[in-house]
């Protein structure tokens, strides 16, 4: 009876006056939301710093067909993300990372059905697509892996590189990369490329532990006693936002 | 009778329209990234393709955000709350991208 008296009280008032939600979400919804925000700052900044260490190196000007590595140029992307797990070389540039992107994607609608079923309190198919969901998301992550470990591995070829060594300049053949010395071009695209995609694989990361645990009460029934599934809107939110992410870091990391 | 009534969870049908919607969308953000796969392998690197890109790019996040995240289906003070300071995104973006060129000039 007293939040009735709340609801009549404030009806005289404006929006903004107090005792409703001018938004018309829930304020977990809405926090969830200025947080993204938040977090779409970092990645944006990422990105940002990305394109301003690009443009402040020499970009390559020869024919992709005669392109090789180099640490006096950017390198062309799909140039260095042309491998395949099983089809050892095999030159397939971006279809590794494309098959990701799609795993994505598929990630993300599912967790979008997870979220219908929710609204319509049917627990079984929250389960199965919550469940497709945190599986996508452990694609995603194993894929990440093989590709890190590619990226560090190098090439079969590796490229000559003049580098300090122990206070002595040397020559040296060097596989792969590290955040001090890489072998498809100037040191700054293998730091950036480790900071860029780790900081979303974190993010991915850790979507999948919300994702769990949301899985768990679901399955526990929390969220029938709740009486509403809001909780895998939230953690719904957050999952798409990485995929959103993933967009950009596909476009701006290995597309451009 | 407590417990037994919060047990007792009236589940609804599902809405084939709307699960449809959700398919159609997901079919839109496959195939714009099917046609950035075309413009990758088809087309030189320069200044028209990273124009295509951005702008494919931008519509792919369109749609997640509008319809995954159901931000096109809220009210709009609060879809302005979140659009609104992604612009200093844009400014930092071009005055970052210029600064960029500043260096490799006085390199």
């Amino acid at each position: 009876m007293s939040s009735t008296a709340t609801v009549v009280s404030s009806s005289k008032g404006g929006l903004w006056s107090g005792g409703r939600s001018p938004f018309k979400v829930s304020y977990g919804k809405l926090m969830m939301w200025f947080f993204l925000l938040s977090d779409a700052f970092t990645f944006s900044a990422l990105l940002v710093t990305y394109g301003l260490i690009r443009y402040s190196n020499p970009a390559y000007e020869g024919s992709p067909e005669a392109f090789s590595f180099s640490q006096e140029y950017w390198p062309i992307p799909e140039k260095v993300f042309e491998a395949v797990p099983f089809l050892h070389g095999v030159s397939a540039p971006l279809v590794f990372v494309g098959i990701m992107t799609f795993i994505l994607i598929l990630s993300s609608v599912t967790m979008v059905l997870a979220v219908e079923a929710g609204h319509r309190m049917d627990r079984k198919a929250v389960e199965k697509w919550m469940l497709w969901t945190i599986l996508g998301g452990i694609a995603f992550l194993g894929c990440q892996a093989w590709e890190w470990s590619h990226f560090i591995h190098g090439t079969q070829e590796g490229s000559i590189i003049t580098g300090l060594f122990n206070g002595e300049w040397e020559t040296i053949t060097f596989f792969g990369a590290n955040l001090s010395m890489n072998q498809y071009g100037p040191p700054p695209f293998a730091a950036l490329f480790f900071f860029i995609t780790g900081f979303h694989g974190t993010h991915v990361l850790s979507g999948v532990v919300l994702n769990f645990i949301i899985f768990y009460n679901v399955v526990v029934g929390t969220y029938d006693k709740r009486g509403h599934y809001e909780m895998v809107e939230k953690v719904g939110l957050y999952w798409h936002f990485v995929d959103l992410v993933w967009v950009f870091v596909f476009t701006f990391f290995y597309l451009i | 009778m407590q417990s037994e009534e919060t047990n007792n969870i009236i589940v609804q049908p599902a809405d084939r329209k709307k699960i449809m919607g959700i398919w159609k969308v997901a079919g839109i953000l496959a195939v714009v990234t099917a046609i950035e796969f075309g413009f990758a392998f088809g087309m030189g690197a320069g200044a028209t393709r990273t124009t295509i890109f951005i702008a494919l790019t931008i519509v792919k996040a369109y749609y997640i955000v509008s319809e995954f995240m159901h931000l096109g289906h809220e009210v709009k003070s609060l879809i302005w709350s979140i659009i609104g300071p992604m612009l200093f995104v844009v400014w930092l973006i071009a005055v970052l991208i210029y600064e960029g060129g500043a260096i490799l000039l006085v390199r």
